[in-house]
């Protein structure tokens, strides 16, 4: 009987995961999110074609660093289940901890660390309150949002508008990595995936587990090859991948494996799936439920350094608007569910480019703000709709 | 019961628990040796589910002692339980649906290896996959590819994996609190037989169940509770169901005191 079930989990298909028991899971990662943006570029494109140009994506990916940022904080609270209405106040917070800093001619650099330890010591605060005291998230959150403002009020005072003039801090969303090195990334970015993928494949060969083909594996490094490609290529006819897109995909790719390879990623995702699942198994559920916390804290202060830095300044308006909004329907958008222990950074990154492609290309529709705001409200609100039913389909086959 | 002179695996002795003004257990003496299949029954309230609890470390008696064996042990934590060898499926299962089978196999228990100190440490995926394959075939539980998602598998494969889980680290006593209860006829064979494939292993397992039928197709030897005491031992071949579902209800004791 063993044998045969060996040669059955030979013969099932390259990936480890099938689609099949993906779609049973109700997990269908990326596919649905990906084709939303292929059709909503697919129509912009159409309607103006000045939007797949390599200046307006350049914009595009500066207008989705911030909410990128603050998207991959908010995917990690999503991923335990809980939620975070703060990151949003937490950036503006930030961004006018680094303004005011900077202003007092402190070093750039010396103003963006204590920038980001502020977002965390607000992080590991509501950590506390939600983990230790139990106030349910969506309270802690929302209060300290709340508080958030007060002070970033309090810190502006009566001057408002606090402008940037350290050209470091300006430049991190107005400079662009050169062409060569933009296709330098291209080539290590291919060579790492390949290099990983194969040695992935080997190892799994090595035990007689079931692996993907080599085929599977060149196919896949060689569509990250195209993809990067044609992304450096297009951004390059302009002025190259600006440093903040880099920086968010840097994180991205950072997070994706802290999430995907680590025993702290896999214990994420378990806390998300059954909390007394995993505390039976010994998990220190209160460590990383604080530690979430403080990680979201962390990206909302980033997001609000890089949002500082694009406006030239910090306001009273801060991370606020719909900020917060955007940050959620990113990741949620993107597939990560609501209701904890599905989804992934990938996620965020995609969500990010939908919700900044929806509004990039009513701004070039020149929409009014009416129009936009219904239909990233209707966008949100279809995805958390899928969500929902894809869980309730998942609880009615009882699982 | 071939091994009434060897040492038992487990030996329950007299144990009694008081929750407040409830007295939950009021002598429960049981014994597990290895290699044999024991049921725990009795009505609700009986005590059985508190007795697993105190086996499994998670709570501890007020009076009595517990050997593990031979050695008179103290239960204080279930990591303690787990130390020893004791491991304990309970009913709800405590699987994470989100992970696949591996994920759930190692939860906690991960294998990994530090890539810089400090900093999280990355998981061994292909080698934990290889550790399982062979416990799942020793067990012969068939199972979909271990990559598959908890939520994909049904009822039976759920408790295949919580079985297969206990196993995995190396159990000398696995405790299965009601294992066939929200299972299909299929299933519940399948369960079954894992159970006395396991005790084939030399595994000693205890069984609580409602269900009188897999009890007398299972079991070596059935233990009954009421109202928190250890109230008949029986040698499964030398019983049938009605003497157990008197034992369990009281009747004889109540016709006696009438009389």
């Amino acid at each position: 009987m063993s044998a045969n079930v060996q040669k059955g989990r030979h013969t099932v298909g390259a990936t480890p995961t099938g689609l099949r028991a993906r779609l049973a899971s109700g997990d269908l990662g990326l596919i649905p999110v990906i084709i939303a943006l292929i059709v909503i570029w697919i129509v912009f494109q159409s309607v103006n074609g000045n939007f797949l140009s390599g200046r307006n994506l350049s914009n595009l990916i500066l207008q989705i660093a911030e909410i990128g940022m603050l998207g991959i904080g908010e995917t990690f609270i999503l991923l335990l289940g809980e939620i975070d209405l703060s990151v949003g106040a937490v950036s503006g917070v930030a961004a006018a901890v680094l303004v005011l800093l900077s202003v007092a001619g402190v070093n750039p650099w010396l103003c963006i660390l204590l920038s980001v330890v502020s977002g965390g010591l607000i992080g590991i605060f509501q950590g506390f309150w939600v983990t230790i005291i139990g106030v349910p998230a969506f309270i802690v959150t929302l209060a300290g949002s709340l508080g958030y403002q007060g002070i970033l009020l309090g810190m502006l005072g009566n001057t408002g508008t606090v402008p940037i003039s350290n050209q470091t801090l300006l430049d991190l969303t107005s400079t662009y990595l050169t062409p060569a090195t933009g296709w330098a990334l291209v080539v290590i970015v291919t060579v790492l995936y390949a290099l990983g993928a194969f040695m992935m494949q080997k190892n799994r060969e090595k035990r007689h587990l079931p692996a993907p083909s080599t085929t599977a594996t060149l196919t896949r490094s060689l569509i990250v090859l195209v993809v990067s490609a044609i992304v450096v290529g297009v951004l390059n006819t302009y002025r190259g991948l600006p440093v903040a897109g880099f920086i968010l995909l840097v994180f991205i790719a950072l997070f994706a494996f802290i999430t995907q390879s680590t025993r702290y990623g896999r214990h994420i995702y378990a806390l998300g799936g059954n909390k007394e699942a995993a505390r039976r198994a010994g998990i220190n559920t209160r460590a990383i439920k604080i530690s979430i916390f403080t990680l979201a804290g962390l990206m909302g202060a980033i997001g609000g350094i890089i949002g500082a830095s694009r406006l030239g300044s910090a306001s009273p308006a801060s991370g606020g608007g719909n900020l917060l909004l955007d940050s959620i329907a990113a990741a949620v958008i993107g597939g990560t569910s609501l209701f904890g222990g599905r989804g992934s950074m990938w996620n965020a990154l995609a969500g990010a480019l939908v919700i900044g492609s929806v509004e990039n290309g009513m701004d070039l529709l020149s929409a009014p703000s009416s129009t936009k705001y219904i239909v990233e409200g209707g966008i949100l609100l279809l995805a958390v709709t899928i969500d929902t039913i894809t869980r309730r389909r998942r609880t009615r086959a009882g699982r | 019961m071939t091994s009434e002179q060897s040492t038992s695996l487990l030996s329950v002795q007299d144990i009694r628990k008081r929750f407040g003004a409830v007295q939950a257990l009021q002598g429960v003496s049981l014994d597990v040796y290895p290699g044999e299949v024991v049921a725990l029954v009795g009505d609700n309230g009986a005590g059985k589910s508190t007795t697993i609890k105190m086996i499994a470390g998670v709570e501890q008696p007020d009076e009595g002692q517990i050997y593990f064996e031979g050695q008179p042990v103290s239960l204080s934590s279930p990591s303690v339980a787990e130390r020893l060898g004791i491991q304990t499926v309970y009913q709800d299962l405590a699987l994470c649906d989100n992970l696949d089978i591996v994920s759930n196999l190692f939860l906690g228990r991960e294998l990994k290896r530090t890539l810089i100190p400090g900093l999280p440490k990355m998981l061994k995926k292909a080698e934990m996959e290889e550790r399982a394959l062979p416990v799942l075939q020793d067990l012969s539980i068939n199972l979909p590819a271990l990559s598959t998602p908890v939520a994909g598998l049904s009822g039976g494969q759920r408790q295949m994996v919580a079985v297969a889980r206990a196993v995995l680290w190396g159990s000398k006593l696995v405790m299965l609190d009601e294992p066939t209860a929200a299972l299909g006829v299929a299933q519940t064979k399948a369960v079954l037989e894992l159970i006395e494939r396991l005790a084939s292993r030399g595994v000693g397992v205890l069984v609580i169940s409602h269900n009188m039928a897999d009890v007398l197709q299972v079991a070596d030897r059935i233990v009954v509770l009421r109202l928190g005491r250890t109230v008949a031992n029986f040698i499964k071949t030398e019983t049938n169901r009605e003497e157990l579902v008197a034992a369990i209800t009281g009747v004889n004791e109540e016709v006696a005191t009438a009389q």
